[in-house]
């Protein structure tokens, strides 16, 4: 069981490689739903290797844009690239090179820990010595070796939520998607997950986060503000909090969902 | 090719590991085989019976003989009084007292008309008119056999039950019974498999992958057409063995019916599931929607042509009784495709029906 340090190991945004080249062009991103407008003319670019953090309040429009990117939902119009390919005509290579971590950590609980990476890495077109060899080393730095014939039904939450990121990064994507990820653990584990970011990041992943716990948003590279479909806001976190002159992120979405 | 078949491998696993579900699959067709060949049956043999017969002469004698070694009617009590015959019903030891009237053959000499008396217990309806049919026939038979010397002109019918010659109850639910199980294992299962995966958020995972929408569909609905076939053969092979039920006419049509049932079965499942959002509903939806129509507007147990006209029209949308008569045909009449490709189309129909609309559906949801 991995032990609970008391001074977690956080890396810092410092030292990571950011190239100037996006890989996330979205540009007038409309998503109606009848006459319910979710998504009104998102405009926003992600750049290779960042950690982009997609914040706002439950129904501003976070979950339905980040479901358009990944290929979920079609758009009600909109242009939109994705990995380099387009959404529309390029569809199967956008979702060849992304991965995607949902809420509800989309791992099998009457499967075992290794029959999971199995079957994801077969739907993802792995060959079968990559698998074995991909398992291995990440049960390896997870420290379940131990569980890998445990049915994901008995083993802990935090060690859920670390398999299905990793899951979610087997076959090497160019973007990772997590759609609020930290959702019902505690903030050590929290802390340990994002570790797991910032190394996906230091290895060249793009990271494309949704969360409502405005904390994480400071371990962003860039962060965004939606709010009623719009994005009202989108820079880096010491950026946003001096031109709102607020000391926490916190401060920042309350003023900007206040003044609007 | 490579990615459907580790998602093929995976739903196997799910099943495998569910023990409900196994009970379902594997369990349930061999208990309601054995249950309606044994147990319910409409079948009367050894009815008990109680005779009184103040008379107790050649004649009286001779027709208490011929029914009671008809092996219908087992002799329950001889009745020394007319006062016992209310008591022998009212504590249910018979369901038929036979009355002989006093002086019988001297009677039928001399009048040329004698009388007896059937009464039945029709606390169970059904029961007593056939018992009492049973008795009147026996009757009948004797009074032909001991007066066809004195009659010169006679109508003798002959009497043949064509295809179950014995009436025996089981050929006629084992048909219904096919069409009921392979429906459920192939709508109820097929359906939870895939609110199933909807419930859990794995359905969203599999659709950012590369899996095409049609692979999943397949994907799950793949291991439940084989074992859904393999549980015809189990019913097939135990009603055939246990039960002698005949198979005239050629098992690979049969097969090849029964398939294309499972898939009509299943396309119905995928239908269910792509409208429904919880395993309970689409359990609800299966069951209500489906099993208690299949039992009761199929010809399963009670015939169409009975039903008030707008329960009839109920039952020209029911696929299952189209599957029943290909089946009765093919088993027991031993018919060939010729006789039943006109049902046979009509589920090649339902199932292009089921599958077209479901993938509109399916197609609707992810815009």
């Amino acid at each position: 069981m991995n032990d609970v340090t008391l001074t977690p190991d956080i890396r810092t945004k410092q030292g990571m490689a950011i190239s100037s080249e996006n890989i996330i062009l979205v540009k007038d991103l409309v998503k109606k739903f009848g006459n319910f407008i979710a998504n009104d003319h998102l405009t926003f670019q992600v750049r290779k290797g960042e950690i982009f953090g997609f914040l706002g309040a439950n129904g501003a429009g976070k979950t339905t844009a980040i479901k358009i990117l990944c290929g979920l939902w079609y758009p009600t119009s909109g242009e939109l690239n994705v990995a380099g390919y387009d959404i529309y005509t390029q569809r199967e290579k956008v979702k060849q090179n992304i991965g995607y971590m949902s809420q509800k950590f989309s791992l099998y609980d009457d499967l075992t820990v290794f029959e999971n990476i199995r079957f994801y890495g077969g739907i993802y077109g792995l060959r079968k010595n990559e698998i074995s060899e991909r398992a291995k080393s990440l049960m390896e730095k997870l420290d379940l070796s131990s569980a890998r014939n445990k049915l994901i039904r008995d083993i802990p939450l935090g060690w859920k939520q670390k398999l299905a990121f990793s899951v979610a990064m087997l076959h090497n994507p160019k973007i990772v998607f997590l759609d609020e990820p930290t959702g019902g653990v505690d903030p050590i584990t929290r802390r340990q997950f994002w570790n797991l970011i910032y190394e996906a990041a230091h290895g060249g992943t793009t990271v494309f986060v949704t969360t409502h716990y405005m904390d994480e948003s400071e371990y962003c590279n860039r962060v965004s503000i939606m709010v009623d479909g719009r994005i009202a806001a989108l820079d880096t976190p010491e950026k946003l909090k001096y031109q709102y002159n607020a000391s926490t992120m916190d401060d920042v979405f309350i003023r900007l969902a206040r003044g609007k | 090719m490579k990615r459907f078949g580790a998602f093929v491998v995976k739903e196997f696993y799910h099943i495998f590991r569910d023990y409900r579900t196994l009970l379902i699959l594997f369990g349930m067709p061999a208990v309601q085989l054995m249950l309606f060949g044994y147990v319910i049956t409409n079948e009367i043999k050894d009815a008990r019976i109680a005779i009184y017969d103040p008379s107790k002469d050649v004649v009286t004698r001779t027709i208490s003989d011929k029914i009671l070694s008809s092996g219908y009617f087992i002799l329950e009590r001889n009745l020394n009084n007319v006062a016992e015959i209310e008591d022998a019903f009212r504590y249910g030891e018979v369901g038929l007292a036979i009355i002989f009237e006093p002086e019988f053959a001297k009677k039928m000499e001399k009048t040329g008309t004698a009388h007896l008396q059937v009464i039945g217990d029709a606390s169970d309806p059904n029961t007593a008119n056939i018992l009492v049919n049973y008795v009147s026939g026996i009757i009948s038979n004797y009074l032909i056999s001991i007066n066809s010397e004195k009659i010169p002109h006679q109508i003798i019918p002959e009497t043949r039950m064509m295809y179950n010659g014995e009436l025996k109850g089981v050929y006629m639910f084992v048909p219904g019974l096919m069409a009921m199980l392979l429906m459920l294992i192939s709508a109820l299962m097929t359906s939870l498999a895939i609110t199933r995966e909807k419930e859990l958020g794995t359905m969203e995972l599999l659709l950012v992958s590369p899996l095409q929408p049609v692979q999943i569909i397949i994907g799950k609905v793949f291991p439940y057409v084989f074992l859904a076939f393999i549980d015809a053969i189990i019913i097939l092979i135990l009603a055939n063995t246990v039960f002698h039920v005949p198979v005239l006419g050629s098992v690979s049509l049969l097969l090849g019916e029964s398939f294309l049932y499972i898939c009509m079965a299943l396309s119905l499942g995928i239908l269910i599931s792509t409208i429904t959002s919880s395993q309970q509903i689409a359990m609800m939806v299966s069951l209500v929607a489906l099993m208690l129509p299949t039992i009761l507007l199929s010809g399963f147990i009670f015939p169409v042509e009975n039903m008030p006209w707008i329960l009839q029209a109920f039952c020209y949308v029911m696929p299952p009784k189209y599957f029943i008569t290909i089946i009765k045909s093919i088993m027991l009449q031993g018919n060939g495709l010729a006789n039943v490709w006109h049902e046979t189309l009509i589920l090649l129909g339902f199932t292009l029906f089921f599958l077209i609309l479901s993938i509109k559906k399916f197609n609707i949801r992810l815009a």
